[in-house]
């Protein structure tokens, strides 16, 4: 057992120079780092915000707005089955298949079929809405999950959407939502922010090195969802604040106050957009500067030529920006928004506008802010917290275990270099509990060789050779080792799967340190006594 | 000469002392949860939801008495200011604002605002918002995570060992997590993510403990058949008291330089785990093992057990998970 197979050897050098490899990238300044030939990992050490500095905002996004929408579009394909219908001349009313009593359930919309012995071809009509699938197609195998259902009860049809269908969506929703957030907040794709989803309708954003959490939630802020409106003239304000509006038009809040009606209907939207910029215009007033894309140019071209002389309605979100007179027609497909306020709110919202809307409302849960100075006092106090725990370890080892601690300690020093070479290969993010978690692990790593030694020294005591206290010394701390470790292990697997954030940073440097920690103080500190053992012969071991 | 904490060979009775240890251990739960019932826990933000952020400066000193004439006039409640970082910066804990996550935002902005005009110098270093949704959330996954945690445990332990072990093993735990929440009632140490961690991590340590004791009197029983079960529990803890001591020093030297010099951060994490370092390895000794002798072993299903495996029983136990 002592003696090691050539194999062995060469799996204990392969194990310490992945770990020298992995770890070297840390030690290296960053021109070398880039300079490594390209079959060597030059991946450094991530720090968490808690070491860096930096703002972590956690979304919760309003995703049953989506489903909300779905619904919606779904009636609004009925009714138009309903209409097309309603205005066949080829057919008696009788036999038209028409739709009344519209309800509109949390996942589901229900109708009432006007005269029910037409219902096979109503379902026949309805049946296409279910065609639709969502999620992952596969060019080749299709794929993708059913998202409408039909039912019929007598003259009453449910179209529902399915569990899943409605899981697809929200997912949908929450990556198109951050792909938005990561144009807006990083346009230049420089400031190495991470987003993340947390379950179905959660949203991680972090920006390192940010010190101003109200600025960041302010560019995410908004849906900014822009679109362009007719305006309804010759309303009284008393009518307005009735709303005896009219059919097809609706009452918006002007942003500076008051009310102002238009028609529902979009001439264009911001989806039609391929640019904004900020600008001024010829007053000195900071405007935003937009563009549209061909369909959007063409609708906004013929809706001005129609109606020079008359107000058009930019609505953002729930409020009228502005609504000025068509001057002339506007056929270059760009034009400017006037009265978005200061040079930075014109900033933001030609940002916001150029990364697209929102597809969902988003609303801030949890904010943490780490102040440069405070991330870099967190790394000095880990840091060297860390050193003199290692330090002060170390020493006790010696003082305790002589040549067997110093085994101990390279095993120790080889399980650090380990660690930090793996959390740098998978770009697990140190955190200061993870630090705490390292620091931990030297305790326990140790344990294993104290297991090993006090076995020895037993078996020593009892008469055993060397050779003999050796081999059963390791023989037999090992069950008790990897007991030990399992349950510490499990420990670690719970914070990790439960745990959020720091704690999780924890959990992973901590069930890390465990793995090395079999290999460096089981294995690596046997092969270096048994060498050590095999040179010198002692009589007893120095132990 | 090497430095040795514990003589080479000892024979302390600690089976002698087990009903002073059972008294002494329901006492000090009791007392735990008396405390717990009385003063309840200081709840972080995180399980309570509310705000807490840091003013200072880079080199000079924080007037708290200044810091609290800012504060206080805004009307947010309880406020609670404490000077942190030498006394450079000042962590101010407002709780959670009637409302949902936006009122909670807009109650820092005011803070900032109210900072940004009374003292324009002092930088705002750091800001922890947590909304009524999530503390909620945390809250119910941390007891989660313990109960689960504790629950695996008494599987794997069940698995490797006999029953009794199992329970012995739990009670220890459940011991030991009842004394650490006693000890966060009495400090008024705050209570927050990192200490579910922490109690995560004492649940790892003690259990640690606990199962090199066992596996000693395992072994010892198979090794010594007619020796009563007081003498197999006190040699065992005997024989591996050497090693008891030496990890609880190694860890506790790592644990005291991460309090002492890991900064305000994690003072309360590693505060956890040095209690709970102490509690775990007085558990595995005075709690864990006397158990055994209270669930009556049943020694003859464990000595089976290895004689159906291996006729040669005399010779040393064989690792059950094989040899590297």
């Amino acid at each position: 057992m002592l003696n090691f197979p050539r194999w062995k050897v060469i799996m204990i050098a392969f194990v310490c120079l992945y770990g020298i490899t992995t770890a070297l990238p840390n030690f290296l300044p960053e021109n070398n780092r880039n300079s490594l030939p390209g079959f060597m990992p030059s991946q450094t050490l991530s720090l968490g915000l808690d070491l860096r500095g930096g703002v972590n905002l956690l979304f919760a996004a309003q995703t049953d707005d989506v489903i909300k929408a779905r619904l919606e579009n779904l009636e609004d394909q009925v009714r138009d089955i309903s209409r097309t219908e309603a205005r066949r001349r080829d057919i008696p009313r009788a036999e038209r298949v028409l739709f009344a009593d519209y309800r509109k359930g949390d996942t589901s919309v229900t109708m009432r079929l006007q005269n029910p012995d037409q219902a096979e071809r109503a379902r026949q009509l309805l049946l296409p809405l279910t065609q639709t699938t969502v999620g992952a197609t596969n060019p080749v195998l299709g794929g993708g999950v059913q998202e409408v259902t039909l039912d019929r009860d007598e003259a009453i049809f449910t179209l529902s959407l399915t569990e899943q269908g409605i899981v697809v969506q929200q997912r949908d929703a929450i990556s198109r939502a951050m792909e938005v957030i990561r144009r807006r907040v990083d346009p230049d794709g420089t400031k190495e922010i991470t987003l993340q989803p947390q379950g179905n309708d959660r949203i991680i954003l972090e920006v390192p090195g940010a010190s101003d959490p109200a600025e960041i939630k302010a560019v995410v802020g908004e849906t900014a969802r822009l679109s362009f409106h007719d305006v309804v003239q010759g309303l009284s304000q008393d009518d307005i604040a009735r709303g005896r509006v009219g059919a097809g038009a609706e009452a918006a809040p002007f942003r500076d106050g008051g009310a102002i009606v238009i028609k529902s209907r979009e001439i264009v939207s911001g989806d039609d957009l391929t640019d904004a910029k900020p600008s001024y215009d010829q007053n000195g007033q900071p405007v935003v500067q937009f563009s549209f894309n061909l369909t959007g140019a063409k609708r906004f071209g013929t809706h001005t030529a129609n109606n020079v002389g008359r107000p058009f309605a930019i609505k953002l979100d729930d409020t009228v920006i502005s609504a000025p007179t068509i001057n002339g027609p506007i056929l270059g497909g760009s034009g400017i928004i006037t009265g978005v306020g200061n040079i930075e709110e014109v900033n933001r919202l030609a940002t916001q506008l150029k990364s697209g809307a929102l597809p969902v409302e988003l609303t801030v849960l949890t904010e943490r802010l780490i102040g440069p100075g405070v991330g870099a006092d967190n790394i000095e106090a880990g840091s060297l917290a860390a050193i003199v725990g290692f330090v002060a370890v170390i020493i006790y080892m010696i003082v305790s275990y002589g040549r067997f601690g110093l085994a101990a300690n390279v095993a120790l020093i080889t399980n650090l270099i380990l660690i930090t070479g793996t959390l740098s290969l998978f770009q697990a993010t140190l955190t200061l509990p993870g630090i705490a978690g390292i620091v931990l692990t030297i305790g326990m790593a140790v344990d294993a060789n104290v297991l090993i030694f006090e076995r020895i020294r037993e078996e020593q005591r009892t008469g055993a050779k060397p050779f003999q206290a050796m081999e059963r010394g390791y023989g037999q701390a090992f069950s008790t080792i990897m007991d030990a470790n399992i349950t510490t292990f499990i420990a670690a697997a719970i914070l990790y799967f439960l745990g959020t954030g720091p704690v999780q940073g924890f959990a992973v440097t901590l069930a890390i340190g465990i793995l090395t920690s079999m290999f460096t103080a089981v294995v690596l500190t046997r092969f270096i006594l048994a060498s050590w053992l095999k040179r010198a012969r002692w009589a007893t071991l120095p132990i | 000469m090497l430095l040795r904490l514990v003589p080479q060979e000892t024979k302390i009775n600690f089976l002698g002392m087990r009903k002073v240890a059972a008294v002494f251990s329901i006492l000090l739960i009791i007392g735990s949860m008396a405390l717990f019932a009385v003063n309840s826990l200081n709840y972080g933000i995180d399980f309570e939801g509310g705000i807490e952020v840091e003013f200072g400066y880079e080199d000079q000193l924080v007037d708290i008495g200044a810091i609290r004439a800012v504060v206080e006039p805004l009307g947010m409640g309880d406020v609670s200011i404490k000077s942190v970082d030498n006394g450079s910066s000042a962590l101010i804990r407002i709780e959670r604002q009637p409302g949902d996550e936006e009122a909670q935002t807009a109650a820092t902005e005011r803070v900032r605002e109210a900072f940004a005009a009374a003292m324009p110098d002092i930088e705002y270093r750091q800001g922890n918002i947590i909304g009524p949704v999530v503390s909620g959330e945390l809250k119910r996954d941390g007891i989660i995570a313990v109960s689960v945690a504790v629950i695996m445990v008494l599987i794997y332990i069940w698995f490797r060992f006999e029953w009794q072990f199992g329970l012995g093993a739990v009670i220890a735990l459940v011991h030991d997590v009842l004394l650490t929440i006693g000890f966060f009632a009495l400090t008024r140490l705050d209570f927050n993510l990192s200490i579910i961690a922490a109690l995560l991590t004492i649940v790892g340590y003690s259990l640690n403990d606990t199962v090199v004791v066992y596996d000693r009197v395992r072994e010892n029983i198979r090794k010594y058949r007619k020796m009563e079960m007081q003498d197999v529990l006190n040699l065992s803890l005997n024989q591996t008291l050497s090693r008891t001591v030496m990890t609880s020093v190694t860890t506790l030297l790592a644990l005291l330089a991460l309090f002492f010099l890991g900064g305000d951060v994690i003072q309360g994490f590693t505060a956890a785990m040095i209690w709970g370092v102490v509690v775990g390895t007085y558990s595995s000794i005075f709690v864990a093992s006397p158990l055994l002798m209270f669930f009556k072993i049943r020694r003859e299903a464990m000595i089976l057990d290895e004689d159906d495996k291996d006729p040669t029983v005399d010779k040393s136990r064989p690792s059950q998970f094989g040899q590297f």
